[in-house]
């Protein structure tokens, strides 16, 4: 049996996905620049738009408000370095369990005389909103946050957080990859000025994202040539990626993140009955539906993804055995889960093509897996 | 992507577990930086007789320690002792770079089950220490205390 649990790093695309993007790689190919000039070009602008639409209504955005992009990472570095270039100084409030596209982009902006200030978490890895509101001052030009950490699951309490922001005039940006369709993030009712999402971790293809930039919002574009994309970003625009991801929007089911969220929740129980030494990382409530985080004692992550992988099953671990740095995972650090504990931790992120029977087969493997490294091991 | 020979020895791994005879055991690493490995050996006539180890750590280091043991068991202490970090290495078709310090601690591991064998022979008697890691690259920014 073949278990893929590697979903919050990226996923399969749905053959649905594919299909729609097939029209506009082979038949609707032009580029889609105006309204005005040859078919082909006409209906990859139709596509397009079609696409923006589909996009701008999952977030409760408008039409002119969705800038396609490459992807998360450049959603959050046009974000931050925009909004940066187009302040020309200031400080930055992030938090320190946000993703490395957010942290290093603003390392780049600190060598460049920006202040940043990185906000600590709880043990669950929130965000407490009182702090925001504290650290804001008249220098503050964002406020840079993850809506859902990609790694321990943890979902920040983005009303309170947005209530701060706008209370004090200062932009928010929310970095909602991990949370983009699995959490509920409607524009209309929250106050984030951009959004950065993407298509790979919701069934669609790599390469394609999106930054929503709220009216009135003032970017300084990270690139350069022709006006598309309402200027925001030049080049042609990448069709086929924006009709995948606008298939993958159109087709998501909320029921499968309840079904997902009952797997999670099954293969946790399974692990927790059966394995003792064993914790989990992060929150039990405001966590998304298809990440479990846990640490095994005694055992290395290494070990166990390499094992789990013998038996057919894909994971990912905070391990600093794993990491190219032999650093373990700052997020787990930064929710006080020491090295020896971090070493032994592992993340499973679930799909809609996970089943029953794979969770059944994946928690009898990790059980196995864990007793057997356990067995061998020097430590416990 | 690791060597075969390292997938090979980590998914079979030789003489795994306590020897509850043990004439001596070798320890080595630290649980803050992932690898913790014990050697224990069995010594006849000045030679390891049997030996076998118990690892906490990635698949190198669990690699090194079952390798370590075919290399060391029937030779001498004398030949055994300079079994280097290398030769394991180069019996496992080689590790990756960045694993050749930090998980490669087996033939230390082993070096100090020899000297904790002779101390004990030596009549040295009391609580040993973990041998240090060397040339770990995190070694300044390490936390744990040197052995």
């Amino acid at each position: 049996m073949k278990v893929y649990l590697d979903n919050a790093t990226t996923t399969k695309v749905d053959p649905r996905v594919l299909e729609a993007m097939k029209e506009s790689f082979l038949e609707s190919y032009g580029a889609p620049t105006t309204e005005y000039g040859h078919s082909w070009g006409v209906a990859s602008l139709d596509a397009l738009e079609r696409s923006r639409r589909t996009v701008a209504q999952a977030l409760g955005a408008s039409l002119e408000e969705v800038i396609f992009t490459s992807g998360g990472v450049e959603s959050n570095n046009m974000a931050i370095q925009g909004i940066a270039a187009a302040k020309r100084k200031g400080r930055i409030i992030t938090s320190a369990i946000e993703h490395s596209s957010i942290l290093n982009t603003l390392k780049a902006l600190e060598r460049r005389g920006f202040g940043v200030k990185y906000l600590g978490v709880d043990r669950h890895g929130r965000i407490d909103p009182r702090n925001v509101e504290a650290a804001i001052d008249k220098e503050t030009i964002l406020v840079t946050i993850g809506h859902a950490n990609g790694e321990i699951g943890t979902v920040q309490d983005v009303d309170a957080i947005s209530q701060a922001c706008q209370a004090a005039d200062v932009p928010l940006h929310l970095d909602a990859r991990y949370s983009f369709m699995w959490e509920n993030l409607d524009l209309s009712k929250v106050g984030a000025d951009l959004v950065s999402v993407t298509a790979h971790t919701i069934h669609g293809p790599k390469g394609i994202g999106a930054l929503i930039v709220r009216k009135g919002v003032k970017l300084e574009p990270l690139m350069y040539g022709p006006g598309t994309e309402f200027n925001e970003r030049p080049g042609t625009a990448n069709v086929p990626g924006a009709v995948g991801m606008a298939k993958a929007v159109e087709i998501w089911d909320p029921r499968d993140v309840e079904r997902v969220r009952g797997m999670r929740d099954g293969l946790w129980a399974h692990i927790k009955a059966n394995l003792p030494d064993t914790e989990p990382n992060g929150p039990e409530e405001a966590r998304l539906a298809n990440n479990l985080s846990c640490n095994f004692k005694f055992i290395e992550g290494e070990s166990i993804l390499l094992y789990l992988d013998m038996a057919g099953i894909a994971v990912s671990t905070g391990s600093a055995c794993s990491s190219k740095t032999l650093r373990p995972s700052y997020v787990l650090t930064e929710i006080g889960i020491p090295a020896e504990k971090s070493h032994g931790s592992i993340r499973f992120s679930l799909s809609r093509y996970n089943t029953d029977e794979e969770m059944d087969y994946a928690s009898k493997k990790v059980i196995e897996v864990v007793k057997r490294l356990r067995e061998m091991s020097s430590m416990g | 992507m690791y060597s075969e020979k390292v997938m090979e020895h980590f998914q079979n791994p030789r003489n795994m577990g306590e020897l509850k005879d043990a004439d001596a055991v070798g320890k080595v690493g630290n649980p803050v930086c992932g690898d913790v490995m014990n050697i224990y050996i069995k010594v006849r006539d000045n030679r390891i007789a049997d030996i076998s180890f118990k690892t906490m750590g990635c698949a190198a280091a669990i690699a090194t320690s079952s390798m370590v043991t075919e290399l060391a068991k029937g030779k001498t202490l004398d030949e055994a002792e300079k079994i280097t970090r290398k030769d394991v290495a180069d019996a496992l078709e080689g590790l990756p770079p960045i694993k050749m310090h930090c998980s490669n601690l087996a033939a230390d591991g082993l070096k100090d089950a020899i000297r904790a064998y002779r101390e004990k022979k030596a009549g040295k008697t009391g609580e040993r220490k973990p041998a240090p890691c060397r040339e770990c690259p995190l070694m300044e920014a390490c936390e744990h205390e040197e052995g």
